[in-house]
């Protein structure tokens, strides 16, 4: 396997943002509500983090290492206005219904933990490819995610009406749809479930006595983020 | 003033930050486990947020707006809130070491917290002048520090319960959190 695929099959797999390393959970959490809007939203971080990597990378022997961290959140929010701006322009109700959560790609910490740990170290054509790679096991969990609240709260899949839904006034038999799951609380539900399955997993292996992949990138677990920026921000802050 | 108070009412509890918008979800899963530490990271996210609050309307009103680069409101805010909660950090060590004893290790995880970001950004999608949103800022912190700190009480008593294996860590939390978000949709009916 050369480097190329290697990093591809790295972002969608062994180092999934969503279900291993648990990184990026807010936009995880809000816009997948359908399948459709995790699709959006996971293809625009994609674009962005592709981008932002390329440049990055380009630009890794420019950027002085103390002000690296302020640097990177410029180039990551320029992308992401970019962005912002195409999609209120070709996409509108994609726009429309992710929202405030665009512009909030800035503060994902799948961008800006690969900028520091992967970008800023290795060549360009390997760092796109890191991007591309991250950026669809992205998609693909929250495309999950969101198919399984979709299914269960809509009996929809990707805006498909799959389960005919019961009708109350002629009482025909057929789906009554669980709306919990997408609203709010669902997200939780969901996400419990998924994490669970996984622990799961990772038990099971431990048994076996395989080697069990760690969530690698930020500290353990879901306090990735907390733990992501631990290691990313103080150390921009002490040379700042 | 009525207005005021159900803006702040509203992002308060009504529309909680965390638990029916989704932001900030890192430091409330990850800063949880403890109601002391709890409601330090409530403090400091209290106090970036509403001089962030203030300090993004300042910006957009008179610097943003007349120049017609409005546009480049998401790099300003990212940058001037990084810069903010540096500033706040030097000052309060200077200034209030107690203070900064207290809050210290959460101020620069606050930088990477989209709830501050977020609010920056809905008090200009929702045309908020800068007295309301800085109130809108104070209600969404407030909410986010009720939030955590419940969370934070629930975790503490979660430790001595008998958890099945593959529950154990994150995934009880986010069923509590979903069970919290339950409740909180009781007060949907209240503005």
């Amino acid at each position: 396997m050369n480097g190329c695929t290697e990093r591809v099959y790295n972002g969608l797999i062994k180092e999934n943002p969503t279900f291993v390393l648990m990184l990026g959970m807010c936009p995880t959490l809000a816009v997948t509500t359908s399948a459709i809007n995790g699709v959006g939203m996971g293809l625009s971080t994609t674009v962005v983090l592709v981008l932002s990597n390329m440049l990055i990378s380009m630009l890794r022997k420019i950027i002085p290492d103390s002000v690296r961290m302020p640097a990177f959140i410029v180039v990551v929010a320029s992308f992401v206005t970019i962005v912002q701006f195409l999609l209120e322009g070709f996409v509108p109700s994609l726009y429309a219904s992710l929202g405030l959560y665009i512009p909030l790609i800035v503060v994902n910490c799948i961008i800006l933990g690969r900028a520091e740990s992967y970008a800023s170290k290795n060549p360009v054509v390997l760092s796109i490819f890191d991007g591309i790679g991250m950026g669809l096991g992205f998609t693909v969990g929250l495309t999950a995610i969101g198919l399984v609240r979709e299914l269960i709260g809509s009996g929809k899949v990707f805006d498909y009406q799959l389960l005919p839904l019961a009708d109350m006034s002629t009482g025909q038999a057929g789906y009554v749809p669980v709306t919990i799951f997408i609203l709010a609380p669902g997200a939780f539900l969901v996400l419990a479930g998924l994490t669970a399955l996984q622990n799961k997993m990772k038990i099971n292996a431990a048994k076996k006595g395989k080697k069990v992949i760690e969530a690698a990138g930020c500290g353990e677990g879901c306090a990735s983020c907390a733990g992501c920026s631990k290691t990313v921000f103080p150390t921009g802050n002490e040379k700042e | 003033m009525k207005e005021l108070l159900i803006i702040a009412i509203g992002s308060a509890i009504v529309n909680n930050v965390v638990l029916s918008q989704f932001l900030g979800i890192c430091p409330f899963l990850g800063v949880s486990k403890k109601v002391e530490t709890a409601s330090g990271m409530g403090g400091a996210v209290i106090f970036v947020i509403t001089i962030a609050s203030f300090i993004t309307s300042l910006i957009y009103k008179f610097i943003l707006v007349p120049l017609n680069i409005s546009y480049l409101q998401t790099i300003v805010f990212i940058l001037v809130i990084a810069a903010l909660v540096q500033f706040v950090e030097m000052f309060l060590k200077k200034a209030m070491p107690s203070l900064y004893n207290a809050l210290g290790v959460y101020l620069p995880l606050i930088t990477t917290n989209c709830a501050v970001l977020g609010v920056a950004l809905t008090n200009v999608q929702k045309d908020y002048g800068i007295l309301t949103g800085v109130v809108n800022g104070i209600g969404t912190s407030l909410g986010f520090a009720i939030a955590i700190i419940i969370m934070a009480g629930i975790r503490e008593k979660i430790e001595y319960n008998d958890i099945s294996e593959s529950f154990q860590g994150t995934p009880i939390v986010l069923i509590t959190a979903a069970l919290m978000s339950i409740a909180f949709f009781g007060f949907s009916g209240l503005i």
